[in-house]
């Protein structure tokens, strides 16, 4: 073992690798729920790409045989139904675990220095991941993939100036069709997928440089021993690679259920107008992106068309996305952890929170005066976060962090 | 003379300018990638006009075509929907009912400016049933005080599911939704009286 091991060594750092990302990985030893949901990720990751891959050698990227070949992968390949629902409630499983990962980063700042980029590569694998999904539901091509794709890439068009052939050229076409679910196929498959695992690493790596962060925001890094080892970090491997194993475990066990019992989950992993096949001359009677966009969807719709174009709702959409960047330079709290921020600091996270989540729920929701008067509140309250925020942060007396990690 | 000692300047400039040709070299070589997504010479062949017979269209009726992949409505308006078009009441509650501001470009100039449709043939309209806020088709709802769109300030018209625009049976959008303009009436002329060709304008007489 050791002489193959120093063969390898001579020509590959394998041991050095093995050591600094999870032998002598020191990760903080008060770690709790929150911080299951970055492995989470990986795991939902690596289940997306080997069911995509074994979908992608049945499926057909062709207008006249897309929704056939799904049909096909559901009802005769073997096994298909399973393979495919894996892989569509394993999208909706990924956001899930997605926007528990990033409200981990809320409540313990591990936005906050030194941790920007991690966060700034973070939020460019979000957006990316949204575009992944979106395009991966336009394939199947049902009414919803159609209509989903025709007012999202409409978007595109209210571009002043340069909108109008963009939008031919994103469509390769003057309508959607079948040269933009080829391309959508293409990017859904290869592009995205590579940038993402890309990414991904780079993410990790910059997480394992400057060290994890913990429930009570203080560097561990900042008391070593007499090795040179954090006192309060404890080996990556084994400790938390066992204790993500049983969580792994746990989630799989939920994540069949829904698989098994509820692929559809009424309407919210699967709308039901998907199982009809595209049809350009019909819209169907309610349209609503799948659960994970609708809080920018509903942004969206909040603001009002100016000067005869609805680009400023369309900036607006992406200004909410975009805003997210700016977290670590709009925080200026001398704490990281919530448990040490002023109270007010709590209530006003909790409204944020509140905010996003009805405008979720709006987003799916048809549209009625009330309904966009509650829009136009909550997405005065999304951005005000953002805003206010360096003065709001500041705010208030925060409690002492202590020396240690406590718990 | 030294030949030891390195000229920084000029390697700087080298530097920049070597890096200046190569981003060129890339932007060039990107060109032919980025074309491909343009519409191949197949799509732009496949926009020719149709012809559409509306012999048996009758009033209140509705028919969607295809033209180059986008709905087009052919419906037939009776008196009682002529008039309420043409009626102040509507006209007040509309964003630009005589299609001279916001939505200037869209129509062709020899429609009628309150039914858009050709002259002395205003019973039938023809609209491209795309939604001008962003591409979802409107339903058809011409049933006058229908209860889920305003009661009685509903005069017939279509209905936008995706994001509540409203127009109206000449495919003029209502103030205060999110569309910004009047819905498109496309080129199209009458090569008999029950026979429409979309595609081509309308011959000058």
């Amino acid at each position: 073992m050791n002489n193959k091991q120093s063969w390898i060594d001579q020509r590959f750092p394998l041991t050095k690798v093995i050591n600094e990302h999870l032998a002598e990985y020191y990760t903080p030893r008060n770690f709790n729920f929150w911080y299951f949901f970055g492995g989470l990720a990986v795991v939902m990751l690596i289940m997306q790409l080997v069911t995509g891959i074994f979908l992608t050698m049945h499926y057909k990227p062709d207008a006249e045989y897309a929704f056939a070949s799904v049909e096909y992968i559901m009802r005769d390949v073997e096994w298909g139904w399973f393979i495919r629902y894996m892989h569509s409630t394993g999208a909706s499983a990924f956001f899930v675990i997605i926007y528990l990962h990033m409200m981990r980063a809320l409540l313990y700042g591990s936005y906050k220095g030194p941790r920007e980029l991690i966060w700034i590569l973070g939020m460019v694998l979000y957006i990316l991941l949204l575009a992944e999904a979106f395009m991966g539901y336009v394939l199947p091509w049902g009414q919803m993939s159609f209509w989903g794709a025709q007012v999202i890439i409409s978007l595109f068009g209210s571009v002043p100036i340069v909108g109008p052939d963009l939008l031919i050229w994103i469509l390769g076409d003057y309508a959607v069709g079948d040269a933009t679910l080829n391309r959508f196929f293409s990017l859904h498959v290869v592009v995205i997928p590579l940038i993402l695992v890309v990414l991904v690493f780079l993410h990790i790596v910059a997480l394992h440089h400057v060290g994890s962060n913990n429930p009570d925001g203080i560097e561990i890094k900042k008391n070593k021993d007499a090795d040179g080892i954090p006192k309060d970090g404890i080996p990556f491997h084994p400790y938390f690679t066992i204790k993500d194993s049983v969580v792994v475990v746990g989630f799989l066990w939920i994540f069949c259920a829904v698989v098994f019992y509820a692929p559809a989950l009424n309407g919210y992993f699967l709308e039901a107008p998907n199982f009809i096949e595209a049809n350009p001359l019909k819209t169907p009677e309610h349209i609503a992106p799948l659960w994970y966009l609708t809080p920018y969807y509903s942004v969206l719709r909040a603001i009002p068309p100016l000067f005869g174009s609805q680009f400023p709702g369309v900036l607006g959409m992406f200004a909410a996305l975009g805003v997210f960047f700016l977290l670590p330079w709009l925080d200026r709290s001398p704490v990281k952890s919530i448990r040490y921020r002023s109270p007010i600091y709590k209530w006003i996270l909790g409204a944020f929170v509140v905010s996003f989540i009805m405008l979720g729920w709006l987003g799916v929701q048809p549209v009625t005066p009330l309904y966009v008067l509650l829009a136009r509140i909550f997405t005065t309250l999304y951005f005000s976060f953002f805003i206010l925020m360096p003065w709001f942060s500041t705010l208030g007396k925060t409690k002492e962090v202590p020396e240690r990690v406590t718990g | 003379m030294s030949e030891q000692t390195i000229d920084l300047k000029k390697r700087r400039f080298l530097t920049k300018a070597t890096s200046v040709v190569g981003a060129v070299g890339v932007g060039f070589a990107a060109w032919p990638f980025l074309s491909t997504w343009k519409p191949s010479a197949k799509a732009k062949a496949a926009g020719a006009p149709i012809d559409v017979d509306i012999s048996k269209l009758e009033a209140g009726q509705l028919v969607r075509v295809l033209w180059r992949k986008k709905p087009v409505w052919i419906f037939k308006r009776d008196e009682k929907a002529l008039e309420s078009l043409d009626s102040e009441d509507l006209i007040k509650s509309l964003d630009d009912p005589d299609g001279t501001g916001n939505s200037k470009n869209q129509q062709p100039n020899y429609v009628t400016s309150n039914f858009r449709a050709i002259k002395n043939k205003e019973t039938v309209a023809v609209i491209v049933g795309v939604c001008t806020h962003l591409g979802c088709s409107p339903t058809y709802r011409p049933e006058p005080g229908a209860a889920d769109l305003g009661g009685d300030s509903w005069k017939g018209g279509f209905y936008c599911p995706c994001h509540g625009s409203k127009f109206d049976l000449a495919g003029r959008v209502y103030a205060g939704v999110p569309a910004p303009t009047n819905l498109v009436i496309p080129p199209y002329q009458y090569v008999t009286d029950s026979l429409i060709r979309i595609g081509v304008d309308q011959q000058k007489t």
